[in-house]
């Protein structure tokens, strides 16, 4: 579904400072799996996943999406791609603060100019699903961490995207939470998305909901 | 509802929120940008209602104003200078008038003193200005005295006050009778200050004045309407002296603007990385950001505009009447008659909202264009 | 020099503009140099988010170029009481030989900037803006003509001077005078109706073709350029007649005053609006061979043109209604 080829990704290209995150990945996603990317900080897994989710581009190599070439796409293209076809689960849950559960939701509806009672219902029905139905009006920092995490799950759900992408979705969540997560990722499979995770968390890479393990060492795939 | 119009509708809500969510900072942009809108609002319906009050005044008065001159000084011009008028083509109507400015030291103000022409006054009576009555404390029926030429005291009886509605003019008008006046000032039967003349088509009056300076070559006529330029003139050039020196307070509120704008706190930082991640574009980023600008500008606008509004046609401009009124001893206090239009408005949209927006273009830009993957790092 | 609000706004505005679209021109260039829509360098980046900027920065031009246009005419009607001999704005315009020159050229500015502007947001569609150096191109063009408004606007306002005895739209506007205005104005009635409904067919047909077959935008921007000269000249020569209700009243900016309904408004906003929207699908029209953009011209044109035939269909029914209206009778005189 997803096809990298020999993916690079530098920084501060052309300063003494130049960084070079990614170093040659070549990666397939299936269509409907859950996939981890494992490996320590610094290995390039975030970097990896923003660019496979469209937030940034490559520097050299190709990105594809189906048939669909995602690494030449300047940004306002790759917005309009990420907003349709991905999800995003981040490890602070960055929700927007004084914003009420429902607004938060909405948000990543709002360029996309649909009528507002289909998109209000469809959040409602989100939450609902999440056990937060009762939370829709609170604003956000009045909720604990697994509800804080659950508003973001229902957030990235509300386009109906085909591929959720999530940066180390357990980095605070206890184990119990972390457990939890894993279910609704279980869930959501079962559903037909396609989960893409980065972690280096045990709960996460060694969940049975789990179908592929990648490992990454100092921007490179290990052993690939 | 088309989707492009729904997706503003979003935005604008979204951007109402945030607005009311950032009270504390908005409400320092808020104030400042009103009170700017104030300041030159103010003396843009100020000096326009002004304008407005002396068109107004003018607006009956003779077309052409005939005055004798003597080694380049007003002098009284006589009955034979009227018959030789004669049958100037396109006058309607002449008429000599009889007025003049008298020192009055006990309030020590000019009064100034006139026989009307379209009313009888009983002689000994007066009809005064509202001014007048103020600072002396006259009411209808009091007795006024005053020292003529010839050195005696004149009394007259206030027979009433005039018309409070065009203060500005009449404040300090005397009304009297003919007898009254040429007795009072000295000036013969047969002389008067100068020649009213009536011109029916206003084309014409160029022409009229023309032959009157060949007819009468030791006269000089003035006309209505270089009256009234000279006013404009006048009140364009003292708002435009006002504008200049408000330049100065614009440009410290550009300053403002563009700090308030380009300072973004860390909290509204991560607010915009967080819309670009979760699927908003550069352009609708820009596009919250103008929908921000255009209500604090509305709002702002409204709030200094009204304000201006009240304080000229309520409070009466208390707070420069002194610097662009003052001309007399005698305030007027007149009621100015409430006047907008469309090019003070729009005028005053450029000197605020425009260079408001060309502050924040820049700053906006930038906040927009943040990483959208910001979030993750 | 006259030192009014109005003035010292004007001048500054178009000061600022100019300053504005120098700098995105300046940005534009940067852009064109080093433009590389394969690479994936952080450079590139930044001259793709520079384009925003550019963009924003001529869309705030644009409606400043518009508001001044109004707020032009809004001051030389207000101004006319100072100059002898000047009834309205048109008086004011003849002061010196600068007054029509600045109106035209911001004209010209504003419709360049709204051509601008259709093309920017098309090209927005294509995912390799493929038209970046054609609009970037035009973007240089634009900026002179700016600058030029600029400059013939300030000589404008330095050289009035207020003892100068101008004509007014009486004079200028009359059949009797020579020059432009004259021979405008001298136009037969009957002929400037004529000439009026001819190219509202012109455009109603050029615009039905481009709706039909999504080619010949060039001839519906070409027929729309020239209904709407056609139409500011019927504005002269026929239609004012029949608002003032006067056979010799030929001035086009007392019918903007209140005392006339406003009805200047009316005429004026559809007809430069049509005219842009027309010219926007002229600009359009011609790039459905750029794969990137095949998909998005034809619904571009088709709304463009749309909105346009709007435009010109509202200025032509409020025109025949005002003749309609009138208390004008000329049956038996000119028809």
């Amino acid at each position: 579904m997803i096809e990298l080829v020999d993916v690079r990704k530098a920084f501060n290209q052309g300063r003494p400072n130049e960084f070079w995150a990614i170093r040659g990945v070549s990666l397939t996603v299936d269509a409907n799996r859950v996939t981890v990317l494992k490996g320590p900080s610094g290995s390039g897994k975030t970097t990896l996943l923003s660019m496979i989710g469209c937030l940034s581009r490559p520097t050299a190599g190709r990105i594809l999406f189906e048939t669909q070439l995602l690494s030449g796409l300047p940004e306002r293209f790759l917005t309009a791609v990420r907003r349709g076809t991905f999800g995003f689960i981040f490890q602070q849950f960055n929700l927007i603060k004084g914003v009420t559960v429902l607004e938060n939701v909405m948000l990543p509806a709002y360029p996309l100019g649909g009528p507002r009672r289909r998109l209000e219902a469809r959040a409602h029905d989100l939450l609902a699903q999440f056990g937060l139905a009762a939370k829709a009006g609170y604003r956000v920092e009045w909720l604990s961490g697994g509800e804080a995490q659950r508003t973001a799950i229902c957030r990235a759900l509300v386009n109906d995207p085909r591929v959720l992408v999530a940066d180390e979705p357990t980095a605070n969540l206890d184990t119990q939470l972390s457990r939890d997560f894993m279910g609704i990722v279980g869930d959501l499979r079962a559903a037909g998305k396609t989960v893409l995770l980065s972690s280096h968390d045990p709960e996460v890479y060694d969940s049975p909901v789990v179908d592929r393990v990648v490992e990454m060492r100092d921007g490179r795939l290990a052993g690939g | 509802m088309p989707i492009w119009l729904q997706r503003q509708k979003y935005l604008i809500d979204f951007t109402l929120a945030s607005l009311l969510r950032r009270r504390a900072k908005n409400l320092g942009l808020l104030l400042v940008y009103a009170l700017i809108v104030f300041a030159l609002a103010s003396v843009m319906l100020y000096t326009h209602a002004l304008r407005h009050e002396a068109a107004h005044v003018l607006a009956g008065a003779p077309e052409i104003v005939l005055q004798r001159m003597v080694a380049g000084r007003h002098d009284l011009i006589g009955e034979e200078h009227i018959a030789r008028i004669g049958q100037v083509r396109g006058v309607q109507t002449k008429a000599g008038r009889l007025w003049g400015y008298f020192y009055d030291p006990a309030v020590k103000a000019n009064y100034t003193l006139m026989v009307p022409p379209d009313r009888e006054i009983a002689p000994g009576d007066a009809i005064i200005g509202a001014g007048i009555a103020r600072t002396r404390g006259l009411s209808a029926g009091d007795y006024l005295t005053l020292r003529g030429s010839d050195g005696k005291a004149h009394t007259l009886r206030v027979a009433g006050l005039l018309d409070a509605r065009s203060e500005l003019v009449s404040s300090d008008l005397v009304l009297v009778a003919e007898p009254f006046f040429r007795a009072f000032f000295g000036i013969p039967a047969g002389q008067y200050t100068d020649v009213a003349l009536r011109v029916r088509n206003a084309q014409e009056v160029r022409k009229v004045a023309e032959k009157l300076t060949l007819l009468l070559p030791d006269t000089r006529p003035i006309l209505r309407d270089e009256v009234l330029r000279t006013y404009d003139a006048i009140f364009n050039w003292r708002q435009g002296v006002v504008a200049v020196l408000l330049l100065g307070a614009i440009l410290a509120f550009v300053v403002f603007a563009w700090d308030k704008a380009s300072g973004l706190s860390a909290e509204e930082r991560r607010e915009i990385g967080i819309l670009k991640a979760i699927g908003w574009e550069t352009s609708d980023v820009i596009r919250m950001k103008f929908w921000e600008g255009a209500i604090v500008s509305l709002t702002a606008f409204l709030l200094g505009y009204l304000a201006a509004y009240a304080h000229v046609f309520l409070a009466d401009a208390a707070l420069f009447e002194p610097v662009l009124k003052g001309w007399a001893v005698l305030y007027p206090r007149f009621a100015l008659v409430p006047t907008v239009d469309g090019l003070q408005l729009a005028t005053l949209f450029f000197f605020t909202v425009f260079p408001y927006t060309v502050a924040t273009i820049v700053p906006i830009w930038r906040a927009a264009i943040t990483d959208p993957d910001t979030v993750m790092r | 020099m006259l030192l009014n609000p109005a003035v010292l706004a004007l001048l500054a505005v178009s000061a600022v503009v100019t300053l504005l679209m120098t700098l995105a021109a300046a940005f534009a260039v940067r852009v064109l140099r080093h433009w590389d829509i394969t690479s994936g360098s952080e450079r590139q980046l930044r001259l793709e988010r520079r384009t925003y900027l550019i963009a924003t920065l001529v869309a705030f031009c644009c409606g400043a170029e518009a508001l001044s246009l109004l707020l032009f005419v809004y001051n030389a009607e207000a101004m006319h009481t100072q100059f002898v001999g000047a009834m309205c704005a048109t008086g004011v315009l003849n002061v010196n030989r600068w007054g029509w020159p600045t109106l035209f050229l911001q004209i010209a500015a504003f419709f360049a900037g709204a051509v601008w502007l259709t093309l920017n947001r098309l090209d927005n569609q294509g995912w390799d803006y493929p038209l970046i150096r054609v609009k970037y191109g035009l973007l240089l063009g634009i900026v002179p003509l700016v600058a030029a408004g600029a400059v013939v606007q300030a000589l404008y306002f330095l050289n009035l001077q207020p003892d100068v005895i101008t004509s007014c739209c009486g004079a200028l506007f009359s059949p009797d005078s020579a020059g432009v205005a004259g021979e405008v104005a001298g136009t037969a009635p009957r002929d400037a109706a004529v000439a009026l409904g001819a190219s509202g067919v012109l455009v109603a047909g050029s615009g039905a073709w481009l709706l039909r077959r999504g080619s010949g935008g060039w001839v519906f921007g070409g027929s729309a350029l020239a209904a709407f000269l056609v139409a500011l000249a019927a504005v002269v020569s026929l239609i004012a007649l029949y608002v003032y209700e006067h056979p010799h009243h030929h001035c086009p900016f007392c019918v903007l005053k209140a005392g006339h309904d406003h009805v200047g408004y009316w005429l004026y906003l559809p007809l430069f609006a049509g005219a842009a929207l027309a010219l926007g699908a002229a600009a359009v029209a011609p790039w459905r061979g750029v794969p990137s953009l095949a998909a998005a011209v034809p619904g571009e044109t088709r709304r463009l043109t749309w909105l346009a035939l709007a435009g010109f269909g509202l200025f032509y029914a409020v025109a025949a209604w005002t003749i309609l209206r009138s208390g004008l009778t000329m049956v038996g005189v000119w028809w």
